[in-house]
């Protein structure tokens, strides 16, 4: 996707595998089976929690990059 | 006589299924699971003499408990998996043996190549297995023959079935460095492509695309690989090793209920993703910001596939196809959520 032009935010928590194989933007997550979730989270810090990484997933593809970069939204705690 | 520890996940040891993959880390003493059979092919000159298993979900970050764990026993060699090309596994058997080797404590894993953990496992020798656990059999000979050499005193080698990074050692070549490099250029030149002395890593170096100026100018798509797929998966998508990916509609959806999307990935429970289907794929919150105009547009459909085994040269064709696509309709950004 990146290659061919289009700038990806990849959200996902196993972030060192993502820098591994190059992925150039990558937003942090708090769980393998929920990237834009936290299931321990009440209904509306969830939403909360997901509109962050979204908000970072926009600024990732706003931001020139040069190698895997990581954007943490404010509360990762991965 | 050695004796070692096996790691394995929650399933091979019998602790559950993904129910069980937040649990742990456990051990239990002598062999479980696929141990048994190892066991077997040690006995009697080696002896397993505890399991130490932790849940998929929770292993890779507990490497350095598990290892506090596995030296309660007093090992003299620690042994992971096989994890085939279960990716969760895989990076839990590489962070466990490399946690393991830097105690102080000698350590060897198996894995499939295609393993996203190979790397992490640094410099603890990895043994290929086969591709999935069907191949358990003849994955656990060559993990024996390997342990075996390894409690020998020898180095394991490509000959061993070793993968991953292997430590260079001097050696005395038989040809000075000019001629070799000679003989590599001449065999470029007969047309082997691939002649070298120094293999480069296995992925390529991704050159990242440009920003877009302006997010709120311009349509973004949604995509994942979290294998979200709408009612009872009407085209057939792969839980595993998938070959294809798909494509839903948006087109005046603002939210995903509950019961009408589900994930059918299987390498994970997807107990929280059916609870709410945009833990998986975030709709709700790109609609609010598409709203407020925080997103120029959504693109009007998702893509979708099931990251889990899937081949590198399948994944590579989904990334060219959805590229092309999203250029071809006018997408200029994406988000990729992934499991």
């Amino acid at each position: 996707m990146e290659r061919a032009g289009i700038p990806t935010a990849l959200l996902c928590n196993l972030v060192s595998i993502a820098e591994r194989v190059g992925a150039p933007r990558i937003v942090r997550t708090r769980g393998i089976p929920y990237p834009t979730g936290d299931p321990s989270l009440g209904k509306e810090a969830e939403k909360q929690w997901r509109r962050q990484l979204l908000e970072r997933a926009l600024e990732a593809v706003q931001t020139a990059v040069h190698e895997p970069t990581v954007f943490d939204a404010v509360g990762s705690n991965a | 006589m050695a004796r070692i520890v096996h790691y394995i996940n929650q399933f091979f040891a019998g602790v559950g299924g993904e129910e069980e993959a937040g649990a742990g880390p456990g051990l239990i003493e002598g062999a479980a699971g696929p141990g048994r059979r190892l066991a077997e092919l040690l006995a009697p000159d080696h002896e397993v003499v505890a399991t130490v298993w932790c849940g998929d979900d929770v292993a890779s970050g507990l490497a350095g408990e598990i290892v506090r764990l596995v030296r309660t026993v007093e090992p003299d060699l620690v042994v992971a998996g096989p994890a085939f090309t279960s990716g969760r596994y895989g990076l839990a058997c590489a962070r466990v043996v490399a946690a393991a080797q830097e105690a102080g404590l000698a350590s060897v894993a198996s894995m499939h190549e295609d393993n996203p953990g190979l790397d992490e496992a640094g410099a603890v020798p990895v043994l290929a297995s086969g591709e999935v656990a069907r191949r358990m059999a003849p994955s656990l000979d060559r993990l024996a023959a390997g342990i075996r050499r390894l409690l020998d005193g020898e180095v394991l080698t490509a000959e061993d079935g070793r993968i991953g990074k292997l430590a260079r050692r001097p050696v005395v070549a038989d040809a000075s460095a000019a001629s070799r490099a000679v003989d590599i250029a001449l065999a470029r030149l007969g047309g082997d492509t691939t002649a070298t002395e120094i293999p480069l890593p296995r992925f390529d170096r991704v050159t990242p695309a440009a920003p877009v100026a302006d997010a709120s100018a311009v349509m973004i798509a949604l995509l994942t690989e979290g294998a979200l797929v709408p009612g009872e998966n009407p085209d057939g998508l792969e839980s595993a090793r998938a070959t294809k990916w798909l494509r839903y509609s948006l087109d005046g959806r603002d939210a995903l209920e509950p019961g009408g999307y589900m994930s059918v990935h299987g390498g994970f429970s997807t107990a929280w993703a059916n609870e709410d289907p945009h833990r998986i794929l975030p709709l709700d919150s790109a609609r609010e910001l598409e709203a407020e105009g925080a997103i120029g547009g959504l693109f009007g459909e998702y893509f979708v596939t099931a990251g889990n085994g899937t081949s590198v040269a399948n994944a590579r064709r989904f990334g060219i196809e959805w590229a092309a696509d999203l250029r071809h309709s006018g997408a200029r950004a994406a988000i990729l959520t992934a499991t």
